[in-house]
């Protein structure tokens, strides 16, 4: 990559209350030009009423190799749902 | 196989998408990349034949939506290209094939755009053609493609609509109009049928890419879905198709149409087309004018930003 010249992921919230969603990444030098690019770039239409760019190597993730066993812990424990209870008929709101 | 190769061909099989850091095989990841930047590429050098009408565009209005659309297709470009970055090629190397020819972009902006009625056929023909192809390419295994030509279809309607506004307002305009209309279908036409790329039986990456899923119909497929859809909207403008041999055929529900000058497609694929090399240098040229720009940006960012390195 030419020198100073960083990759941006960019987030976008719909509307306020909305989770900010993944919406692609950017180019740009500095944190400004960044969020102006990003704007520019995936808010054309009103897509969004605010924005997040992170430079792409902040974001961490589980490496593939990893991911089986990273997520094991949540996999065997299914009274983590609320289908794993028995709830007596006639008893509502639960 | 090892789980990895097993996991890919899971993906494909269900249907689901494969994304940047998912194992992939290396022939996979090239013809994604060779795809992409070439469809990147496209946007951005479409910008040019465009771009020539900016400041003759015939009212404010016409100006402002000129200005909106290739707005969109820069637009366009960088989420390409933000896509082939994911399978781990640079902007800057995809710049240098472009430049040194390794990389080509579609031949249809190789044609010059002559007058105004040229912007209306434009809209309504090649980017008409590109959403067919777009379209299905939504259903595509790559997940950051998929989702760029989601986005981009949504914002290419307006694209064709924009076109078509212009064949309308020139097709049932004064008679030079008309003609002028009629000499742009002319022009366009033939080239606009060849964006789908060569027939299914002679096209090289066919085979693979379509058991990848990578692409999900075929050249012919797609290039007579747009020939179904645009006769009927030639007919409603008086115009006529420059094919002597298209005719609805009642048999197969489709339109027949005549053999395309191959030779003309490979001739200006390779280079020979009435604008390569100034699209190229222009190219070239504002990549160049602009270095001072680069150097300063990261002049500026080396000075003021000391969070993120």
């Amino acid at each position: 990559m030419e020198s100073g010249d960083k990759v941006w992921e960019v987030f976008v919230q719909k509307k306020p209350g909305l989770a900010f969603k993944h919406a692609g990444s950017c180019h740009g030098y500095d944190k400004k030009m960044a969020i102006q690019n990003a704007r520019d770039l995936y808010t054309r239409r009103g897509e969004g009423r605010a924005l997040w760019v992170v430079p792409s190597e902040a974001i961490v993730s589980v490496p593939l190799e990893d991911s089986e066993a990273f997520f094991d812990p949540g996999d065997d424990k299914i009274y983590r749902h609320a289908t794993f209870y028995k709830i007596p008929d006639g008893v509502n709101h639960l | 196989m090892d789980k990895f190769e097993k996991a890919f061909n899971d993906i494909i099989e269900k249907d689901l998408k494969v994304e940047p850091r998912d194992w992939m095989p290396e022939k996979y990841r090239k013809t994604l990349i060779r795809q992409v930047s070439q469809h990147a590429h496209s946007e951005i050098i479409g910008m040019q034949p465009e771009g020539n009408w900016l400041l003759r565009a015939p009212s404010l209005r016409s100006k402002q939506v000129l200005l909106a659309k290739i707005q969109d297709e820069a637009g366009h470009g960088l989420y390409l290209y933000s896509v082939a970055e994911t399978l781990g090629i640079t902007r800057q190397e995809m710049n240098a094939q472009l430049h040194s020819g390794e990389a080509k972009y579609s031949s249809i902006f190789n044609y010059p755009t002559l007058t105004w009625a040229d912007m209306g056929a434009v809209g309504w023909l090649v980017d008409g053609a590109a959403i067919v192809n777009q379209v299905s390419l939504q259903r595509t295994s790559y997940g950051p493609y998929s989702r760029g030509m989601v986005r981009i279809c949504k914002e290419e309607s307006f694209h064709q609509r924009q076109g078509y506004e212009i064949m309308v307002q020139m097709a049932f305009g004064t008679p030079e109009q008309k003609e002028m209309a009629q000499d742009a279908l002319n022009r366009f036409w033939e080239p606009a049928l060849m964006m789908f790329g060569p027939h299914d039986a002679d096209s090289v990456h066919k085979g693979q890419s379509m058991a990848w899923k990578i692409k999900r119909e075929s050249n012919d497929h797609l290039r007579q879905r747009f020939i179904d859809r645009t006769v009927p909207q030639a007919e409603f403008l008086g115009l006529t198709i420059p094919d002597e041999n298209l005719k609805f055929n009642e048999e197969t529900g489709h339109y027949d149409h005549s053999p395309f000058n191959w030779d003309e497609f490979w001739n200006v694929v390779n280079g020979n087309g009435p604008c390569n090399e100034q699209r190229l240098d222009h190219h070239k040229k504002a990549h160049h004018d602009n270095a001072w720009v680069r150097e300063a940006a990261a002049a500026y960012a080396a000075k003021t930003e000391t969070i993120v390195a």
